[in-house]
């Protein structure tokens, strides 16, 4: 009876999120490199955005979907992504048998900031840091709502009850999210020497997390090009044909 | 027997012991078909092609997919990233999903407009609307196949509307689920499932085409054809005609595949399913909208069932609850114009499905659930009888061509184009 009664509230949507009673600015729409037809990334934004990643988010948030290999899409060579994925360490069993580490290879996947959910929770204040191999795509507004988060942090208004060690972000939904403000300015000291600002940041990790969600984006409007390009073609075709054959018809 | 189809020895001795290039050539080639038939027969062959391309996409997928609880979802972001042109087979198969039900769609209205469910079009139809039910069983358990957030509740949500039925309903629930929550062995009836039905979808289709073929197309005017001034040859006219509608879907399809894969499916679904996290929202594919927001008008669970069920099952009744001898709206002066009703009813519906049912959206889904009964129990019964329809032309030939109109050259016969 109770399973019918819950099964019933979800059905008429009874079940109401507790997020829905704030409900959250929309993210303001930013300039992204890959969007539109001819869509492409640009690779010294994505080497930036992953420098924030490594030295900013890693620390407490995954990326279970991607391995070290994927990073020469960024125009990393084959040397560099050695050098990065060895700077962690992975299990791995040894001749004895026994568990050991060994520094981890291009093929191996990014290792993850922590063991399991219940390490994560423990060490994060109970909330859980989630993945961000997909996170564009798993959100409204994509990168928009990624970067504007990261820039969304301000003094809650007055009447607003903030819980104990909770942030006030506006573009949240519910304005309450667990993660402290993540990005200072200067938190990262770009190689290319471009101004690490929070804005620059929150907009370079967010196309790097695009990409990490849409690797194949280019190769997608590479492809859809010519397929477009074919069908229109073949659309002319086609309708000259047409009119052709149904000339003694009409 | 016909004449033989083929100058070719081995053609001939073959259709000699298995006619099959006779058929074909009945079938395809000179199968007399209206002349007058507008672009809106068009959709459907696309149909027909869209479960083509579902199948052939799906069976590359299968290749790679685990149907796995703790698998899935990586099994799928493997195909995204890892298997060569996996990207493309997935969002060829998901966004094709939705063409294939916009192609359908547009054919069933079509069907409704130009009274193509009525005698003796009556079993046509109805086979139409099972295969309509399988595509749904179908599509939706397909949804259920990524193992994200959207898939996992949307499975519980819709599964659960089978524990409204008294008695047995809980049973039939726990037989869906193999289990008492949806879990590993619902993803893996549903996978098998998902690949057996279309199969079955096939089948039906084949039964829809024999019994299309039995008295030929619908068409515009909806009146019976006269004579084989009224008919041109299958081939080359249609499948031209067939083709170029074909190029035009299919560039409307490419588009989205390769610009905006996502648009139509919910953020949510890239999110690994969580059992103990409800998403704000639980929304069906936009495919589902109008019958989602059905179920939600009627405040009553098994009431609500019976009509988003009924919605559906109402089509098997449409070719008896129409009264009206004349098929096309073009001649139904007052139908057409319910007719467009039903058609912006149930947009509303669509759009009051994929909103929460709080505020207006309660009361609007209530009156637009209230009208699509109403249209089809009481509006199509009644004007069918109440309605004065417009006179009918007496032949096709004479409406397109004007009074008799000029002998087309080889009419019914096969045509050899230069």
């Amino acid at each position: 009876m109770k399973r019918l009664l819950v099964a019933a509230a979800l059905a008429l949507g009874v079940a109401q999120p507790v997020l829905a009673a704030g409900e959250a600015t929309p993210p303001p729409r930013q300039e992204w490199s890959f969007n539109g037809i001819f869509g492409t990334y640009d690779r010294a934004e994505l080497q930036r955005g992953f420098q924030v990643y490594q030295d900013v988010c890693s620390g407490c948030h995954g990326l279970y979907h991607l391995a070290y290999r994927h990073l020469t899409d960024l125009g990393f060579s084959e040397e560099e992504v050695k050098a990065i994925a060895a700077q962690k360490q992975v299990p791995t069993i040894n001749d004895e048998g026994e568990t050991v580490e060994r520094p981890a290879i291009p093929a191996d996947k990014f290792v993850r900031p922590f063991p399991n959910e219940k390490a994560a929770r423990a060490a994060n204040n109970g909330a859980y840091p989630p993945d961000l191999s997909l996170i564009t795509k798993a959100r409204a507004d994509g990168p928009d709502y990624v970067a504007a988060l990261l820039t969304g942090y301000e003094e809650p208004p007055a009447d607003f009850k903030l819980q104990e060690g909770m942030q006030y972000n506006k573009y949240f939904p519910g304005h309450q999210i667990a993660m402290p403000p993540p990005l200072t300015e200067g938190a990262v000291t770009y190689a290319d020497g471009t101004p690490a600002t929070v804005p620059q940041m929150a907009h370079d990790v967010a196309a790097f997390l695009h990409w990490a969600a849409e690797p194949n984006l280019e190769e997608r409007h590479q492809i859809g090009l010519k397929v477009m390009l074919f069908l229109l073609a073949a659309t002319v075709i086609f309708y000259a044909a047409k009119r052709r054959i149904w000339a003694d018809v009409h | 027997m016909a004449a033989p189809v083929a100058q070719n020895r081995l053609v001939r001795w073959i259709d000699h012991r298995l006619p099959v290039f006779t058929f074909l050539d009945h079938e395809l080639h000179q199968y007399p078909t209206p002349r007058n038939l507008s672009y809106w027969w068009n959709f459907g062959s696309l149909a027909g092609i869209m479960l083509v391309i579902m199948i052939f996409s799906g069976i590359f997928l299968a290749m790679h997919y685990t149907p796995h609880k703790d698998l899935a979802f990586d099994s799928v972001e493997r195909i995204m990233r890892d298997v060569n042109f996996g990207w493309l087979m997935r969002y060829i198969h998901m966004n094709g999903a939705s063409f294939f039900f916009i192609a359908t769609y547009i054919h069933i209205f079509r069907g409704l407009y130009y009274g193509s469910y009525k005698e003796p079009r009556e079993l046509l139809w109805m086979l139409g609307v099972v295969i309509l039910i399988l595509m749904m069983a179908t599509a939706f358990m397909g949804y259920v196949l990524p193992w994200g957030q959207m898939s996992y509740w949307g499975a519980t949500v819709i599964t659960n509307l089978f524990s409204a039925i008294p008695w047995i309903g809980e049973d039939i629930v726990t037989l869906l689920w193999g289990g008492f929550t949806v879990d590993n062995p619902t993803l893996n009836r549903f996978f098998s499932l998902h690949y057996l039905l279309p199969f079955v979808i096939v089948g039906v289709v084949v039964l829809h085409l024999v019994a299309l073929h039995q008295h030929g197309s619908n068409n515009p005017l909806g009146i019976d054809r006269k004579g084989p001034q009224d008919s041109i040859p299958f081939h080359p006219y249609y499948t031209i005609k067939d083709m170029y509608g074909l190029a035009v879907f299919l560039l409307v399809y490419a588009a989205m595949v390769f610009y905006a894969p996502n648009f139509l499916g919910d953020p949510a679904n890239y999110e690994p399913a969580n059992p103990l996290v409800t998403p704000p929202h639980i929304v069906p594919e936009w495919y589902f909208l109008p019958f989602y927001a059905i179920l939600r008008a009627i405040p009553n669970k098994l009431l609500g069932v019976v009509a988003m069920f009924g919605a559906i099952l109402i089509l098997f009744a449409l070719p008896w609850l129409d009264r009206s001898r004349v098929r096309s709206a073009r001649f139904r002066p007052v139908y057409k114009w319910f007719f467009w009703l039903l058609v912006i009813d149930c947009v509303v519906l669509t759009w009051v499905g994929a909103n929460p049912p709080e505020g207006k959206f309660i009361l609007i889904g209530r009156i637009a659930t209230f009208w699509y009964f109403f249209h089809f129990l009481i509006l199509v019964p009644l004007i069918g009888v109440l309605e004065r329809p417009l006179p009918l032309p007496t032949s096709i030939s004479a409406a397109v061509l004007g009074k008799g109109g000029p002998k087309l050259a080889g009419a019914g016969a096969p045509m050899e184009k230069p």
